[in-house]
């Protein structure tokens, strides 16, 4: 649908379908003081995201989706791997065209507070990027902060305004305002409604999916709350330990769960019905998360594992993500799919 | 049998430079012997100033003005600083959201929660130090005698939270509030400390009052719920009868402003328009009114009363939503961003 929208403007154009690719990508920390040992935040991710859809990446703390985010978005610099945006390898990029490759992809962050600049007017604020990217000037340049901010439901005679000046909801919308300022193509939204309340939190993905659906909007939208997650996403990718254990299509990821991990995940998410409730029973998980500085052999996962054959294939073998389930299902897991 | 604690027309308040913010602003609600009592509502509605106000720890520049909080036959208002002393710990316990902030980083965990108890003269010292692994192995904590030994920064955030609970249940107290206690953990470390929850109320028959914003937590544990808006109770009653028919339209817009994940093809989310009223200048009328999509003339001119709309429910509204046509609920349903306004900056784009 995206991509017919697409071709709709720029008809003897041929759009790779896939505008952004992972490609076994790693994110190393040192580790401070410790000689030579290092944290494995990312460790060998690969994951394509389609023009136009909403991949939705989730995962508990410590997984490595930020830190995945802020590799994608070249805040990080990759350890290993390529990530490859409209066809060029940002992490090799750099000068001018990785800055004219910046202006397509944006980032929305968590905390609405910590991400703007309280010294910054709100209309700095959101006309730093089209000045850094030389989007307009002049009387335009008013135009475009004045329709940005309309755009994302404020009002547009606030651009003299300061941060603090606005709620936790409108301060996400100036980070919305200042992520679509540039005219991106790809926009990372990483925790973008999980520091909000719940009725500010429906305002915002609402508008997210507007702005989506107006622009022809690819997100990436990185999330621990699945229920949010299975709302605005066509696929979801599931992480664990810096590793990619599941992906699929949100119907099939949701409704048909393959790896164990996703299944846990999944059944430990109450929900707002009291009936459904009495006869919901969360598959528990052993003991916690491991340290990534020394991550368990074999699958990452087994010694939390329900259904691991520790000692064993779980311990021995590192599964590798194949074909399990439905057709638009990949899972890393020796027996994906089988009886909890 | 009479209630464990009833409130009875709370206000709280804080004196600031701006005014007075009117934090809890008549409040009455009750909780009965080994209930678990959901308290719903989102930043500054009040929820959190209520249970403070229970524990009398409400800080400064904020006091209770008026009002009773009656726990049996005592009222805690009128408590003085001995019997309040007494009465924290021992008839009612509070956990926290971030329990790293509650625990002292450089004492022993076990260690703390024996100080708990002998600090209350509760139990003798050496019963308290006979009782700190019991009560580990009662909150499930793996390797209880080994994890006394532990400082706080050597648990998990789940475990933290399990040593929170430990010492909160350490005198045995009648009510138990947890206040946001699983929102800075991992879902599943969430379900974890939610089913512990429902077991200590099972097997102690200690009274819960969960105080969250998440309505899919209360529908797990509470059999009854409270919904807070601008300091004042606006709906009330048993878990099944409000999730299943809302009346206040606050209630009925909150549980359609999140996405559930067990729904396969979902609405657009409701989203409640403007902002949460400034406590300090409340609007006349319903307090909801300026963000309600389903008011009348008479919601900006006189507040409702808390009234019975169903067997043991009550609603704080004039309309009611049993009384709104399902044409108008769709209004909420309307879009938020102004597309019209993304179509002329989408032509200056695509033009310049």
């Amino acid at each position: 649908m995206a991509v017919e929208a697409r071709a709709g403007s720029a008809p003897e154009q041929v759009l790779d379908p896939v505008i952004l690719r992972v490609e076994d990508v790693y994110k190393y920390f040192p580790v401070a003081g410790i000689g030579g040992e290092v944290v494995r935040a990312v460790d060998g991710v690969s994951l394509e995201v389609r023009r136009g859809e909403t991949l939705g990446l989730v995962g508990e703390s410590g997984c490595g989706k930020s830190t995945l985010a802020r590799v994608i978005t070249q805040l990080h610099t990759a350890t290993a791997g390529r990530v490859i945006f409209e066809g060029a390898d940002l992490t090799r990029m750099g000068g001018s065209r990785l800055r004219q490759v910046r202006r397509q992809v944006q980032m929305i962050f968590q905390d609405p507070y910590a991400s703007l600049d309280p010294r910054m007017t709100v209309g700095d604020i959101i006309a730093e990027p089209i000045d850094n990217f030389g989007v307009a000037r002049g009387r335009a340049r008013h135009k475009r902060i004045q329709e940005l901010l309309r755009l994302v439901g404020l009002n547009p005679n606030f651009n003299n305004r300061y941060p603090h000046e606005f709620s936790g909801g409108q301060r996400q919308r100036i980070g919305i305002a200042r992520a679509l300022a540039p005219n991106p193509s790809l926009i990372v939204c990483d925790e973008p409604v999980s520091a909000l309340d719940v009725s500010i939190q429906a305002q915002i993905i609402n508008l997210l999916q507007d702005l989506q659906r107006e622009f022809h909007l690819t997100y990436l939208f990185i999330a621990h709350d699945l229920a949010v997650v299975r709302h605005l996403s066509d696929r979801v990718a599931v992480m664990y330990l810096g590793k990619v254990v599941e992906v699929a299509d949100r119907t099939d990821i949701y409704e048909a769960p393959q790896h164990p991990y996703t299944r846990a995940l999944l059944s430990s998410i109450p929900v707002p019905d009291p009936v459904v409730e009495q006869a919901r029973e969360p598959i528990p998980l052993k003991g916690e998360i491991p340290s990534p500085v020394n991550p368990p052999s074999g699958c990452r996962f087994h010694p939390r594992c329900p259904i691991a054959r520790a000692p064993g294939i779980c311990s021995e073998v590192e599964p590798l993500l194949e074909g399990h389930g439905r057709a638009s299902q990949v899972a890393a897991c020796h027996f994906a799919g089988s009886e909890i | 049998m009479a209630p464990l604690l009833r409130i009875e027309d709370l206000r709280t308040q804080f004196f600031t430079s701006r005014g007075v913010v009117h934090a809890v602003d008549g409040v009455s609600l009750h909780v009965d012997e080994g209930e678990t009592l959901g308290i719903v509502g989102e930043s500054g509605c009040g929820k959190t100033m209520t249970a403070l106000s229970i524990l009398r720890l409400v800080p400064d520049p904020g006091r209770i003005v008026s009002g009773h909080i009656w726990f049996r036959d005592r009222d805690v208002v009128a408590m003085d600083h001995e019997r309040i002393r007494e009465f924290r710990g021992n008839d009612v316990a509070m956990i926290f959201q971030d329990p790293m902030t509650s625990l002292n980083p450089v004492t022993r965990v076990g260690s703390q929660i024996q100080e708990a108890m002998t600090a209350h003269e509760r139990f003798s010292a050496h019963d308290a130090t006979a009782r700190v692994v019991p009560l580990l192995r009662r909150v499930r904590i793996p390797a209880a005698e080994r994890r006394t030994q532990d400082y706080p920064h050597q648990f998990s955030g789940g475990m933290r939270q399990r040593a929170m609970i430990a010492m909160g249940l350490a005198n045995e107290p009648s009510l138990l509030i947890a206040d946001e206690p699983t929102t800075a953990l991992d879902v599943t470390v969430q379900a974890q400390i939610i089913q512990l929850l429902r077991q200590l109320n099972r097997e102690l028959g200690t009274a819960i009052m969960l105080i969250t914003h998440n309505m899919a937590l209360v529908a797990s544990l509470c059999s009854r719920i409270v919904v807070m808006y601008a300091g004042r109770v606006v709906e009330e009653g048993p878990a099944e009868q409000i999730f299943r028919s809302p009346q206040h339209p606050y209630t009925w817009s909150l549980l359609r402003s999140v996405p559930r994940v067990d729904a396969a093809r979902q609405q657009r989310l409701v989203s409640i328009a403007g902002l949460p009223p400034d406590l300090v200048r409340l609007p006349p009328g319903c307090k909801f009114h300026p963000r309600c999509a389903f008011r009348v003339d008479r919601c900006s001119e006189e507040e409702p009363p808390l009234g019975e709309v169903a067997s043991r429910q009550v609603a704080r509204c004039w309309v009611l939503m049993r009384n709104v046509p399902e044409e108008a609920e769709g209004r909420l349903q309307g879009a938020v961003a102004s597309i019209e306004a993304a179509r002329e900056l989408k032509e200056a784009v695509d033009g310049g």
